[in-house]
């Protein structure tokens, strides 16, 4: 392609057929722009003006015709929508066994957290081959956590968890950006995700992480904050036991039920009188504001914790005595030149 | 073939002075006092690009602070959107000529024109006001919590400019939808009115219905600022996403607000150059309308990654693919009226082609947004920048120039330089092509939009866009010099110069304050082209 990159690099496993799509619109746009001008065009030199008394062929237009054109683009878009939204379906719904990452976006840095306690600004490591969920919001204004290589974005809007999910197929290093305006800094909110074998994964991982694992922390947090006073495992105290859960449904006072998941968690702990269960009184204070997004994470994990049978989304265990030489050699790809 | 003589009394001619203008209720005259508005406008709206591509000219932003990169493109956009590309051809063209193409002496609220014209300046002085304040940062579309909670610059003061100025986009649209209802000649029937008409019936449509809700969106931005009303703060159970329904909701149809008259523009040119109806009158008519309809419907297309369903997001994009094909029934019929034609190319018909290839491209990127699969990744990159480019600078401009081109010897009495306006077509036709189809590469490589600096493998194509830009703004330059020279210089028009069919061509060039002595009464089908149209033309 000379000098010039015309895509980025392919390193998802939908990658490359976001590509493939691309190139089947390129194809029909590209016919449609030919056969249009070369029309034109043509009819340039062969109906231009010859003297200046003539006029043009007096035609009304022509049903048949009109309808052909509606309805042939009309087929191919059919087409082109049917497969952007098959792919788009799967671009949203992450594999149940996906591995569990939180991301908050801030004016102007990107902040990942890892269930095992790591902690990271601006760069983000995972293993090649798994399917990777992200847990996406936004501490202030809206932003935009972005992997052009993976093909992905979604916005990481204030108050609420967006999910985003990719499996990476090739080791690397790859541009994190911001996609959405953030104010002054935003060109500068960008970082690398770092793409690696399973093996150094391991390494890295155990080369963080001392705080303990997001668990760890949530159930500090839990006793901290005194949530523990109230949720007690027995289910006997003022609110509700939380253990089991995660994935099932639960009922509310309302008569409606609900799914308990990342997003329910977050709300009942923000802002409980939005969702009360049945059977209790809403005298759950609201934590706005007293408790970060970090901590509001650890909570949710420890909270998932409770739940064994449906925590996928934990690393595999760590081998406690795993070497510590984590940087992994591949040089940066931005793009496939 | 006789020489033409410049009218003694015309619209120019009656009245003169400063007064004679600001209080004039001639519909011609607010044309042209909103001409000499909106080009002041778009001069200062280029020079914020002039910036913007200076800066991207290297990867590190090392020319401008990054808060002032932020302001220029937020001050190129709001100008640009608001305080050009609105008011362009409608305000112009469509006050200039509805009322002489349906035989009127002038629109049905004379009044309210110039009031909307005097609202529309009192709407850019804020706005003036608040660049020379210290300026605004949070891009054209405001989004919140930006602009509501996080931005210290002069939203408030641009946001009014903005709200201010809608209004006199409603006056101009209820003032076009009476006049065309009511003022139509005895015989003028809803098919016998040229496409322009139709399709500024339907912006008027959208004008009327769409402009208020932004305008209450905008109220909602400042209440927010002054009062803290927590409307778009999750913290206080508002919802930051709310603003982006509300303002698509308004900025979708916006967008055809912006590119329907000047389709309407295209199919005058179209017809006039090729001495011929227009291939399906009717379908291209309704195609106006059915735009205008669809476009309420589509506005979520902008926020298939904020947080909507995933169910919301296929409705939206399925929707979105039926604006298109209104779009493309346009072109095709347009490509058919050139078969058979007896076709000329003097400078509008070169804009009309040049139109052609750039809306087209345009209309066309709009699938792979409209396309879920391909937006997750295209959306905000440089690959939007490049398809709205296409269609409203592409597309809209081409059409608003080569409209300018056809009516000026109408509007001016006066021809142009046919030879400097050929060349500055083909100036802004492969200059715009230079500065904006690297765009499509470099969103699709990832290039995110709003991006002060970037890195180093985006440069190439960064510098190829800022080469086109200087050679395209040199296109747009020269229209100012040739059609001001002309004005003083040029060969007398005469009445219809191109021998084009329309009633406003009856009328003498420039035209008298009052268009026509009497109403017309033999009213042609539309488009009707015949011996006598040519030879009363006297152009042999
Ligand atoms: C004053 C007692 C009290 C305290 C302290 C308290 N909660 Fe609650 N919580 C409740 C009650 C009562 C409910 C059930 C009613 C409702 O849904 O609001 C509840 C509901 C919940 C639920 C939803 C449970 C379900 O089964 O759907 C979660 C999750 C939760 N609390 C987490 C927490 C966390 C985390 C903390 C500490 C930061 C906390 N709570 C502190 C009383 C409390
Ligand atoms: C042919 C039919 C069209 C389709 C299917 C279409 C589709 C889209 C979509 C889906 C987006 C959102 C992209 C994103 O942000 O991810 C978009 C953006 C945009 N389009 Fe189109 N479009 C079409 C025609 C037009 C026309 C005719 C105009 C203008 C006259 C236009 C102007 C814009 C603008 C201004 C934006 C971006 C605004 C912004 O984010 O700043 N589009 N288009
Ligand atoms: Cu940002
Ligand atoms: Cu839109």
């Amino acid at each position: 392609m000379g000098g010039i990159p015309l895509f980025p690099e392919a390193a998802s496993s939908f990658a490359s057929e976001v590509d493939a799509l691309y190139l089947f619109i390129v194809a029909v746009s590209a016919f449609f722009t030919v056969a249009v001008s070369a029309a034109v065009v043509f009819f340039a030199f062969r109906y231009r003006r010859k003297h200046p008394e003539e006029i043009g062929a007096h035609i009304e237009g022509s049903l048949p015709l009109e309808l052909l054109w509606s309805v042939i683009p009309t087929i191919i878009a059919m087409v082109m929508f049917a497969w952007g939204a098959k792919l788009f379906y799967e671009m949203r719904r992450a594999p149940a066994e996906s591995m569990q990452i939180y991301a908050v976006g801030k004016q102007w840095m990107w902040k990942f957290q890892h269930t095992g306690g790591q902690r990271e600004i601006n760069e983000l490591h995972v293993p090649v081959g798994r399917p990777i969920k992200v847990l996406v919001t936004s501490e202030d204004v809206l932003h935009d956590l972005y992997f052009p290589s993976f093909r992905t974005k979604i916005d990481a809007i204030p108050g609420r968890y967006q999910t985003l999910w990719f499996e990476a197929t090739k080791p690397g290093r790859y541009h994190i950006f911001c996609a959405e305006y953030c104010g002054t800094k935003h060109s500068g909110m960008i970082g690398t995700v770092i793409v690696m074998e399973p093996q150094q994964y391991q390494d890295w991982l155990a080369g963080g992480g001392s705080e303990g694992t997001m668990a760890e922390r949530g159930a500090k947090l839990f006793n901290d904050l005194a949530c523990n006073t109230c949720h007690l495992d027995s289910g006997q105290g003022r609110g509700p036991s939380l253990k089991d859960i995660i994935g099932k449904p639960v009922e509310l006072a309302g008569g409606q039920t609900a799914v308990v998941d990342e997003a329910y968690l977050r709300e009942s702990i923000l802002n409980s009188q939005a969702k009360i269960v049945k059977g209790f009184t809403p005298l759950m204070p609201t934590f706005q504001g007293l408790v970060s997004e970090e901590g509001l994470a650890a909570l949710i994990e420890h909270i998932k914790s409770l739940s064994p049978q449906a925590a996928a989304s934990t690393p595999a265990p760590v081998p406690a005595a795993a070497p510590s030489t984590s940087t992994p050699a591949a040089p940066a790809q931005g793009a496939r030149r | 073939m006789e020489t033409p003589v410049y009218p003694a009394h015309n619209y120019l001619s009656n009245g003169h002075g400063l007064k004679s203008w600001l209080l004039t209720k001639d519909h011609k005259r607010i044309a042209i006092l909103y001409l000499i508005s909106i080009s002041a406008f778009f001069f200062l709206g280029g020079l914020f690009a002039v910036g913007i591509r200076l800066e991207l000219t290297t990867p590190q932003g090392d020319l401008f602070q990054p808060d002032t990169y932020n302001k220029f493109f937020t001050l190129h956009g709001v100008i640009m959107v608001f305080f050009f590309l609105i008011p362009s051809v409608p305000a112009v063209l469509g006050n200039f000529l509805i009322p002489p193409m349906i035989g009127a002496k002038d629109l049905a609220f004379p009044r309210i024109n110039l009031l909307s014209w005097y609202i529309y300046v009192i709407g850019g002085i804020f706005t003036l006001f608040a660049i020379v304040a210290g300026g605004v940062d949070t891009g054209w579309t405001f989004y919140t919590p930006y602009s509501s909670a996080s931005s210290s610059t002069n939203v408030a003061a641009t946001a009014l400019g903005v709200f201010i100025a809608g209004f006199s986009s409603i006056l101009t649209g209820l003032n076009f939808i009476v006049t065309i209802h009511r003022m139509r000649a005895p015989g003028l029937h809803w098919f016998k009115l040229p496409l322009f008409v139709w399709a500024h019936y339907a912006t008027s449509l959208i004008q009327v219905l769409g402009t208020p809700v932004v305008a209450i969106t905008i109220v909602m931005v400042f209440a927010e600022r002054a009062f803290g009303f927590g409307i778009f703060d999750p913290q206080r159970g508002g919802d930051p996403v709310l603003f982006q329904h509300l303002f698509w909701f308004y900025s979708h149809p916006a967008v055809y607000i912006m590119i329907l008259p000047a389709l309407g523009v295209i199919s005058e040119i179209v017809s006039t150059f090729s001495r011929k109806r227009i291939f399906g009158y009717s379908f291209v008519a309704f195609s106006s309308l059915a735009i205008a309809v669809f476009g309420f419907i589509v506005w979520a297309h902008h926020m298939f990654v904020a947080g909507i369903t995933v169910y919301a997001a296929m409705v939206f994009s399925f929707l979105s693919f039926s604006v298109a094909i209104p779009s493309a029934v346009k072109v095709f019929n347009w490509s058919a009226t050139l078969h058979r034609g007896s076709l000329s190319f003097e400078a509008p018909m070169l804009y009309v082609y040049g139109f052609f290839g750039l809306f087209l491209i345009g209309g066309l990127t709009g699938l792979f947004l409209a396309t879920l699969g391909t937006d997750i990744h295209l959306h905000d990159t440089y690959f939007v920048v490049a398809h709205f480019h296409y269609i409203m600078v592409g597309g809209a401009i081409m059409g608003y120039l080569g409209g300018i081109h056809f009516w000026w010897p109408k509007m001016i009495g006066r021809m142009y330089s046919e030879f400097w306006s050929r060349i500055s077509a083909i100036l802004v036709f492969v200059g715009f092509n230079l500065t904006f189809f690297p765009q499509f590469v470099l969103g699709y490589m990832g290039m995110p939009r709003r991006y002060h600096m970037y890195p180093d493998e985006f440069q190439v194509l960064n510098v190829l866009s800022s080469g086109g830009a200087a050679v395209l703004g040199l296109g747009y330059l020269l229209p100012v010099i040739y059609l001001v020279y002309s004005i003083k210089y040029g060969e007398v028009a005469g009445n219809n110069p191109w021998g084009a069919s329309g009633l406003e061509w009856r009328t003498q060039s420039p035209p008298l304050t009052e268009n026509f002595l009497e109403v017309p009464t033999d009213i042609p089908e539309a488009y009707e082209y015949t011996p006598k149209v040519i030879r009363e033309a006297k152009l042999v």
